[in-house]
């Protein structure tokens, strides 16, 4: 195995630095499908200069991943380049036989990818993992391999990098995964770096550490870097230059301090109001000309939400007190596992998922939940929606004790009509077999109490009320697109004329532009039904544009809680600074 | 390490205890009388009255029960009524015979299976994939008994290749010296390569008959992880990271396409350890499969009794030792335990 | 997709519904994989055998004649005759039902208690879950075939009993398809969605759950017929359940048996080639099935 002398590049690293590093002309990348083939990406052309940064934006579908993975060569089985080149520091690569190919990859351009605990061999400690790559590209003696991988672990910051050589992917979490697989991607030191949606699915701290380090690493070494994402604000904060691709085409390329300022194709436009930013409102989301017309929602339905507001005294419609949910620490195998353990466990069997938090949402409020993955905040939903039941503490709704009500007997209850849910996955959240009028009319049968030929009507009413053409109500899921399954799942919700409805990051699952309408249908719904939202969400931007009081949450407990506008401006806490600093800050 | 198999090993416990309970009860929930079941179909009303009171079939269930284990802890399965012989006896005398048969099966269809499904997998659509796939269907359709009857036909009786099917030696030849009861290793031990010849032209057919029945459930599943971990995220990491084609399908893509293989080796046991009876019937083989066989003919239960705990006993452990090398493999479940 | 921008509810540029997707789906699936075709068409003459076999038969499936026995297949004994001279094709066919009701009927029963018991396991968890699990762990502790064999002996030497050890020995197999789906589902949104929109534990699983998992439970039917057509048939062969001179094809191939020493293959060959058939064509369906329903997850 011991390769002692670097292999010869096939490319000159000291070519004259005018030439642009990678040179994109009129690639069309096609894919043969069982309905013939199908043009994924048309007449793309990208040029990226060496030390240069550039990130090409656009939505699920747009072309974005297979560009990147047609430079690399790496598109599946069924995929390949139709038309076009894709030069590489004078290389044709569309041309270059496979074994040059694979000299190059790693070597002179890497990759890294979304979802990085899946982008590591679980089975091979990362080290390990490390050296195939080095020992491939002969960048070093075998016996000197392994204190090689170790200070490559030890550039990306990996704290005790002599330790976590020997861990697996499993022992370590998703930012550090992350990390391994950006050593991975730099340990030979290429010349390119592409970055497919390198930070999605991670907290918002941990993008901004490892976007943090990628930049540094990349800048240091003078690399060029293609960061593929589908948030513009990310890419505008990070990038030198932009490229927006729109259905397998680049609409627009432009420089990052530029995009946000002067967008000029109709698309970018759009996607830039899109985009959740400081300081804007939920209108300014919508395309132009959208905003300001008046909105045809709602006039249907009985509007009671003025009623509700003046009903008695105003006693808050939820109150939350000091309430806790413990989880067992470990699964079934545990009081086993215990016989065998070496010492007597240390840690607590119980795992506190939240911690006693209290909170109040008064009617017609709207409450931002906001925490990173792991907070409790999906918990403490669960908890007030009465799915789970608490370990300790109160839930009162509207003066009832309904924590005291065992999760199990709640669904019969009249009770049940009037807290419903939005769910964070339209897909998920819809039952396959059932159509878009059966989804809606399901609550409508179980407690609605109406009679079976009015279903019908009122379900009209309600996709009226949603948005949602009646043409679709007789299609299941799987015939209807993300934005129109999310309006499903809000005409469901909104049913029964709930009180209170929680939203479960109703738009995570959701491209921006769809995201965007979804946020102003629900701000319209609230308005004319009067009802109390409970936004649960990771994105401060986003809660920040629909609620009235936001709560962050941090481990189960509650670090801070006030006015939207207090909390955003002046925060008092330090984690929701650490947050508020996190979000990409694309130069506006 | 340790620590897990020491785990695995008490988490079998609860399987032995009901494979104790289901034999025990195999033989009292009968309908009818157990004591003209196991005094057989000859026996007078004398005659199944003291078998009633030697097994203490009077007694409470729970006292059966206790006096069941009791006779197990102390190697006692009761004895064979045609024979006379202790049942104990008779199956460890025949075990051998049964477990070389089954493990040569194995071998046989592994070393076939698992390249032909990796293959299968790396070259997809080719034709190697539609062998791999018609062989897979057609391998878990075949009759095992019919299969075995197919070769003795065509390598017996047509071309005279293969020695009458009628056990592990042919008449002329003798059994090496007992070491392991295993014909193929004692006789490479004693030096006795006639009588290796022997037995292995013996062993050929019956191997292949069982061979032939397990290598479709490893060929399918070897093909379908494969394709499964080919397609995931970490193998197109390994290929953008420029590794070459050797090291991304042995290093990164076999290993952990074998861990649903050896998974599935548990269910291929199960078929094997069920085939082998039959397959020892057509064969004429002499081993425990053919000894129930036998005895289920004259309604002779002891036998079979001790051959389905025996064989229960035999795949428990099979199975342990199948969780053990995942453990080895995955360190997933090595370090968690 | 194209999302509509407009929160005014207009027709979109959307698909049109596609009614008909599943046919043309299955058309697709038989067209792609002709086999699948061929598989249902076997299984249409497999089905008909057993309907109608017994009336269309040339020969007295039981009537023995000693001037003919084992005779070579010729004309007026198409698949030859047994050392009584009874005509092997009559045999092979009426047989059918046999084997086929064997077949029908314990997978249904399986599929009654195991897709319930799993069901159930899988979504009600605790209790529920660690009962079914040491049942189906405990059956699986054997070898199939083996407790097949044990279960028969001891219940006594008869077709329903057959079957009961055919369904046992599947229980578990059942019981760990189902299981699982319902498992994946339990948390799913849509199972949510229904509590909240007020429906109970048993509506759910009846009304949401179930009509979710059954295109899989079909694909494990499929398979399993296949599976215990073999069972019953090797039961059979080493002298178990069906007894002579009812014809069933194990226990004509295992009276076959001894002649394919001297020689005479077609004793043995038709009823197996019946048997091998019969199997390959449930497997075949089942694989076809799968890639109806899970397109997927083909292999």
């Amino acid at each position: 195995m011991a390769k002692k002398a670097q292999k010869p590049s096939k490319l000159d690293r000291n070519r004259p630095t005018s030439m642009p590093l990678l040179d994109v002309r009129d690639l069309t990348v096609e894919f043969a499908t069982r309905r013939g083939t199908v043009t994924a990406v048309k007449n793309i052309n990208l040029t990226l200069a060496k030390g240069e940064t550039l990130g090409i934006v656009g939505e699920s579908g747009s072309g974005k991943s297979v560009t990147s993975y047609a430079v690399m060569r790496i598109l599946d089985r069924a995929g390949s380049i139709a038309e076009g080149s894709v030069v590489f520091s004078g290389l044709d690569l569309r041309t270059a036989p496979e074994s040059d190919m694979r000299d190059l990859r790693g070597r002179e351009m890497s990759m890294i990818f979304q979802s990085p605990r899946l982008a590591l061999n679980p089975i091979r400690k990362v080290g390990h993992q490390i050296e195939d790559v080095l020992l491939q590209h002969a960048q070093v003696d075998s016996d000197a391999v392994s204190e090689r991988a170790i200070e490559v672990l030890e550039q990306v910051r990996i704290a005790r990098p002599r330790e976590r050589y020997h861990a697996y992917p499993f022992e370590l979490s998703g930012g550090m995964c992350q990390r391994v697989v950006i050593a991975l991607a730099l340990a030979c030191r290429p010349q390119l770096l592409i970055a497919d949606e390198p930070t999605t699915g991670l907290d918002v701290t941990t993008q901004k550490a490892v976007m943090d380090l990628v930049v540094e690493l990349t800048r240091e070494r003078g690399m060029s870097t293609i960061l593929i994402t589908h948030d513009l604000g990310l890419a505008a904060a990070y990038c030198d230059r932009v490229v927006v691709m729109e259905k397998g085409h680049i609409v627009e390329t432009a420089q990052s301090s530029a995009i946000f300022k002067k967008p000029e194709h109709a698309y970018t436009r759009k996607l830039m109001r899109a985009t959740p930013r400081p300081g804007v409102t939920l209108r300014d989301l919508l395309p132009e000309g959208e905003s300001a017309r008046p909105k045809a929602v709602a006039k249907t339905a009985e509007a009671k939400a003025p009623a509700k507001k003046v009903k008695g005294v105003e006693t808050p419609l939820l109150v939350i007190e000091k309430l806790v949910k413990e989880y067992p620490r470990q699964g079934g195998a545990a009081s086993l596992a215990k016989i065998f353990a070496p010492k007597p466990a240390v840690q607590p069997d119980m795992f506190r998922a939240v911690d006693g938090i209290s909170f109040t949402i008064a009617r017609g409020e709207s409450v931002g939940l906001v925490g990173e993955s792991g907070c409790g905040k999906s918990t403490t939903s669960m908890m007030v929606m009465r799915l789970i039941d608490k370990s300790d503490g109160l839930i009162m709704f509207d003066g009832e004790d309904i924590g005291a009500i065992p999760a199990r007997s709640f669904a019969r209850l009249p009770l049940r009509k009037r807290i419903q849910m939005v769910f964070q996955d339209p897909t998920d959240s819809l039952n396959p077999r059932f159509t878009a009028a059966r989804a809606i009319a399901d609550p409508l049968l179980q407690l609605g109490g109406i009679p079976r030929d009015e279903v019908r009507g009122r379900c009209e009413a309600l996709a009226t009320q949603v948005g949602l053409p009646l043409n679709l109500l007789d299609r299941f899921p799987h015939q209807m697109s993300g934005g129109q399954k999310a309006r499903v799942g809000i005409a469901r919700a909104i049913a029964l004329n709930p009180d209170l409805i929680i939203l479960d990051e109703p738009t995570a699952a959701l491209d921006v532009s769809v995201q965007a309408v979804v946020l102003n249908l629900l701000q319209d719904l609230k308005d004319s039904l009067g009802m109390s939202y409970l936004f649960v969400s990771h994105d401060l931007n986003v809660v920040s544009m629909l609620c009235d009081r936001v709560i962050v949450m941090q481990t189960g407990k509650i670090v801070e809680q006030g006015p939207t506008e207090q909390v955003m401006v002046a925060p008092q806490a330090s984690y929701t600074r650490d947050l508020l600093a996190a979000i990409p800050h694309p130069p506006l | 390490m340790l620590r897990m198999i020491a785990k695995r090993m008490v988490l079998i416990i609860p399987n032995l205890i009901g494979v104790v309970i289901v034999t025990f009860l195999l033989t009292r929930a009968l309908p009818g009388d157990p004591a003209a079941y196991f005094a057989g179909p000859a026996a007078d009303k004398q005659a199944i009255e003291q078998i009633r009171v030697k097994l203490g079939l009077d007694k409470p269930l729970i006292v059966q029960f206790g006096r069941y284990v009791n006779d197990l802890v102390h190697g006692d399965l009761g004895n064979s009524l045609s024979t006379g012989q202790p049942v104990v006896t008779e199956i460890k005398n025949r075990l051998p015979a049964s477990a070389e048969l089954t493990l040569f099966g194995l071998i046989l269809s592994m070393v076939i299976a698992v390249p032909l499904g990796i293959l299968a997998a790396v070259k997809q659509g080719s034709w190697i994939d539609h062998t791999c796939r018609v062989v897979a269907t057609a391998g878990v359709s075949l009759p095992v008994f019919f299969t075995g009857l197919l070769l003795v036909y065509v390598f017996y009786f047509e071309l005279g290749w293969s020695p009458a099917p009628l056990g592990r030696l042919d008449a002329f030849a003798t059994a090496p010296a007992q070491i392991t009861g295993f014909y193929l290793i004692d006789s490479v031990l004693t030096g006795k390569l006639e009588t290796f010849r022997a037995s292995l032209s013996q062993l050929l057919l019956p191997g292949f008959t069982l061979g032939i029945f397990s290598l479709a459930p490893i060929a399918r599943m070897t093909r379908a992880s494969m394709l499964a971990v080919l397609a995931s995220e970490f193998v197109r990491t390994a290929r953008a990271s420029g590794l070459d084609n050797r090291t991304v399908i042995i290093t990164y893509a076999f290993r952990n396409a074998m861990l649903p293989v050896i998974t599935t080796l548990g269910m291929v046991f199960s078929f094997l350890l069920g085939a082998n009876v039959l397959v020892e019937k057509v064969f004429a083989w002499p081993g425990i499969g053919s000894y129930a066989v036998e005895a289920l003919i004259t309604s002779d239960f002891a036998p079979v009794q001790g051959f389905v705990l025996t064989m229960a006993v035999l795949y428990v452990v099979l199975n342990l030792i199948i969780d053990i090398l995942y453990g080895v493999i995955d360190p997933r479940v090595r370090l968690d335990g | 997709m194209n999302e509509n921008i407009s929160t005014t509810p207009v027709a979109a540029a959307a698909p049109k519904p596609e009614n008909n997707s599943i046919f043309r789906h299955a058309r697709y699936v038989v067209a792609e994989n002709p086999v699948t075709g061929l598989a249902f068409g076997l299984f249409i003459l497999i089905a008909l055998c057993a309907l109608i076999g017994p009336y269309i038969v040339p020969h007295d499936p039981l009537a023995s004649d000693t001037t003919a026995t084992l005779h070579a297949p010729s004309l007026k004994h198409w698949f030859g005759t047994d050392q009584l001279g009874r005509d092997i094709f009559s045999r092979v066919v009426v047989a059918t039902r046999l084997d086929f009701i064997i077949a029908i009927a314990s997978v249904a029963l399986v599929f009654a208690l195991g897709g319930f018991a799993g069901i159930a396991s899988g979504f009600f968890g605790g209790w529920t879950d660690r009962i079914v699990g040491r049942i189906s762990d405990t059956i699986m502790a054997f070898p199939l075939f083996v407790l097949a064999m044990g279960i028969v002996a001891a219940l006594g030497n008869t077709v329903t009993n057959i079957v009961i050890a055919t369904a046992v020995v599947n229980f578990p197999l059942y019981v760990r398809v189902a299981r699982a789906e319902a498992n994946i589902r339990r948390e799913a949104g849509f199972v949510q969605a229904a509590r909240l929109s007020g429906n109970g534990d048993m509506r759910i699983l009846l009304a949401h759950i179930l009509p979710n998992i059954m295109p899989i439970m079909m694909v494990q039917i499929s398979l399993t017929m296949g599976y215990a057509i073999l069972n019953a048939a090797g039961l059979s062969f080493i002298g178990l359940g069906v007894r002579p001179p009812t014809p069933e094809w194990g226990i004509m191939v295992a009276e076959g048996a001894a002649n394919i020493i001297s020689g005479e293959w077609w004793i043995a060959l038709f009823p197996g080639a019946a048997l091998m058939i019969a199997v390959f064509c449930f497997n075949l369906l089942g694989d076809g099935l799968r890639d109806l329903v899970d397109p997927q997850r083909r292999t």
